[in-house]
């Protein structure tokens, strides 16, 4: 009696355990299907090849046979050592703090003055301030390859030369003014990035609270200050983020304008690691850069998520 | 009522300099952006030297259409084309088709690791293509893909998933759970709930990550640079930069290029502009 009774009761359990089991089967093949294929891409692709280049950095490898010259920390110390490597991580502060000094607040006035209000031609202005964007960088270095040439041919010359006394300047081609050159040519193609943000962001803030304030009696000036960009304080804190990552990973641009010339005048990170690591086939020095360059984003990245963007963030890592 | 009106046309008047001020600046701006593109345009349809000379000049008598001629009679720019636009199809379609059964998984089933999966994808958000070229191109070589699309291609669905993802899983995340408990009531599989309500319910998110992917697949310089070392793969960005080496400071030639590759460009963002704009800001700004 006893046994058959726990025999009908292990029977049914088994029957629950065995339904169950097959759902858990279909769900994990489910999951299967929908994480393996790109996360293998993934990985191939993306994270085992930075991973990768930490290994290629203790190497001296011209990319072609085996690794096996080891050398340690030694392309980390060449660098180091390097001044036009230092140079170029000083060129590249320096577009990041004219990214955020000018690039940031120019954007949030044009946000400021098409983002909202009633203002004829508001979406016309919008597309044009934005429309820069969509162009490659490619096409976008080439045309103001010709805007800035250094010689009386060039567009900003020609314009400049209406005013008597006026010098040609070789924006492109004078140590002195090329990085402002560049920085120029970056805010044309990225402010509207930006500025689409900032538009974001201000649609988020409700007027209710500047009319408040404006009953209080606040000026203009003051409602800004006070009530706008502090409520829009979450896009602002990641617009300074991704530019300050954005002007680390400038590339295209600078290499088609000048090739980080003249004599290393516009080198950044990026252009140094392509001509001294990538053209001259110095893999493992190369990588060294990748890995300084990987550093800094990663440190940055993670401190600023940390100790700035805490505060707006449920959602992406 | 009348006093009313009164009033408010006083405010009109009152607001009219601070309105006029914004348009002196507004179309200032826009004069600057617009400049460098009004004369790649223009030039390109005048002689070089008109051109120099007067750069904001409208190309008048004699149009100097052979700068096109030259470059559409040409093979290799069609062959450039139909390379890019190989390019781009294949990054669209696989990072949409990927990124979008990721966003699945990660917005409406819960397993075992899930936030870690994630994670560890959210990584890739921190490296355009562009600073791990080195790497990239090291590994696409050992794959044995070099001059080969997919050598191309495949890099740039890798670095394009945690963006779609991310835009992806939001939008997944705000369809509510009682739709999706509605369609496991009425026997559909988790596949089929993803296939036939998720899928046709985000086509907007969908839309917005396809713009995107288009714009950098399109765009992409360096990756083809490195991995297609035969001119006959090349996509259109290495195309004109050839163009322009071969013709130096034969800047209305070379704009003729330019502005061939600006015009379908234009195009493309007049009809996707709510789709662009609504991917960057992960559908906060409308209109």
């Amino acid at each position: 009696m006893a046994a058959t009774r726990s025999g009908i009761l292990s029977g049914a359990g088994e029957k629950i355990v065995s339904e169950r089991f097959r759902r858990e089967i279909g769900k994990t093949f489910t999951v299967l299907l929908c994480i393996v294929p790109g996360m293998v891409v993934f990985f191939l692709f993306l994270l085992i090849p930075i991973f990768q280049s930490a290994r290629y950095s203790l190497y001296d490898w011209n990319g072609f046979g085996p690794l096996q010259n080891y050398v340690g920390l030694d392309n980390y110390r060449l660098l180091f050592e390097n001044k036009v490597f230092q140079s170029s991580v000083q060129h590249s502060f320096q577009i990041m703090v004219m990214s955020l000094g000018i690039q940031l607040p120019l954007a949030m006035a044009m946000a400021l003055m098409v983002g909202r209000g009633k203002l004829f031609g508001r979406r016309l202005f919008r597309t044009i301030l934005f429309i820069p964007f969509v162009f490659s960088e490619v096409i976008t270095a080439i045309i103001w390859r010709y805007v800035l040439h250094p010689s009386s041919d060039g567009l900003v010359n020609v314009i400049l030369s209406n005013i008597p006394g006026y010098d040609t300047v070789g924006w492109l081609a004078d140590k002195d003014v090329v990085l402002y050159s560049i920085f120029a040519v970056i805010t044309w193609k990225y402010f509207g990035f930006h500025m689409i943000l900032y538009m974001a962001g201000l649609q988020a803030v409700s007027k209710d609270h500047e009319d408040a304030a404006r009953i209080d009696g606040a000026d203009e000036k003051r409602v800004l200050r006070y009530i706008t960009l502090p409520l829009m304080g979450s896009t602002i804190r990641l617009t300074v983020f991704l530019s300050i990552l954005g002007s680390f990973q400038q590339l295209v641009i600078i290499w088609v304008l000048t090739q980080g010339g003249p004599v290393n005048s516009s080198q950044v990170i990026t252009t140094f690691l392509y001509k001294y690591g990538i053209k001259n086939f110095k893999l493992g020095y190369g990588s060294a850069t990748a890995m300084i360059l990987f550093a800094i984003t990663l440190i940055f990245s993670i401190g600023y998520q940390r100790i700035i963007m805490k505060q707006d963030y449920g959602d992406m890592a | 009522m009348n006093n009313i009106m009164q009033l408010r046309t006083f405010k009109n008047i009152h607001r009219l300099p601070g309105n006029l001020g914004r348009y002196l600046i507004l179309i200032t701006l826009s004069l600057i952006i617009m400049a460098p593109v009004f004369t790649a345009v223009s030039g390109s349809l005048r002689t070089n030297g008109d051109f120099l000379s007067k750069p904001f000049a409208l190309p008048h008598e004699n149009i100097q259409w052979q700068h096109y001629t030259g470059i559409l009679e040409d093979n290799s720019f069609w062959q450039s084309a139909v390379n890019s636009l190989l390019i781009t199809a294949g990054v669209t379609v696989l990072n949409i088709s990927l990124a979008s059964l990721l966003a699945f998984a990660f917005s409406r089933i819960k397993f075992f690791g899930r936030e870690i999966v994630f994670n560890i994808l959210s990584i890739g958000l921190l490296f355009p293509v562009v600073v791990a070229l080195l790497p990239v191109f090291i590994q696409v070589r050992d794959m044995g893909l070099i001059n080969n699309l997919w050598g191309v291609i495949f890099p740039l669905v890798a670095f394009g998933l945690p963006g779609s993802v991310i835009i992806l899983r939001t939008f997944f995340r705000a369809v509510p759970i009682e739709l999706e408990d509605a369609a496991y009531i009425d026997g559909c599989t988790r596949i089929g709930f993803f296939r036939f309500i998720l899928l046709p319910l985000a086509r907007p998110a969908i839309a917005s990550v396809a713009t995107l992917q288009i714009i950098a697949g399109w765009n992409e310089y360096f990756l083809p640079l490195l991995v297609l070392t035969d001119p006959k793969k090349w996509p259109l960005p290495l195309g004109v930069m050839q163009y322009q080496g071969q013709f130096g400071t034969d800047w209305a030639r070379v704009m003729a290029y330019v502005t061939i590759l600006i015009i379908p460009a234009v195009f493309f963002y007049l009809m996707t502009e709510k789709y662009i704009v609504t991917g960057l800001t992960g559908g906060e700004l409308k209109g």
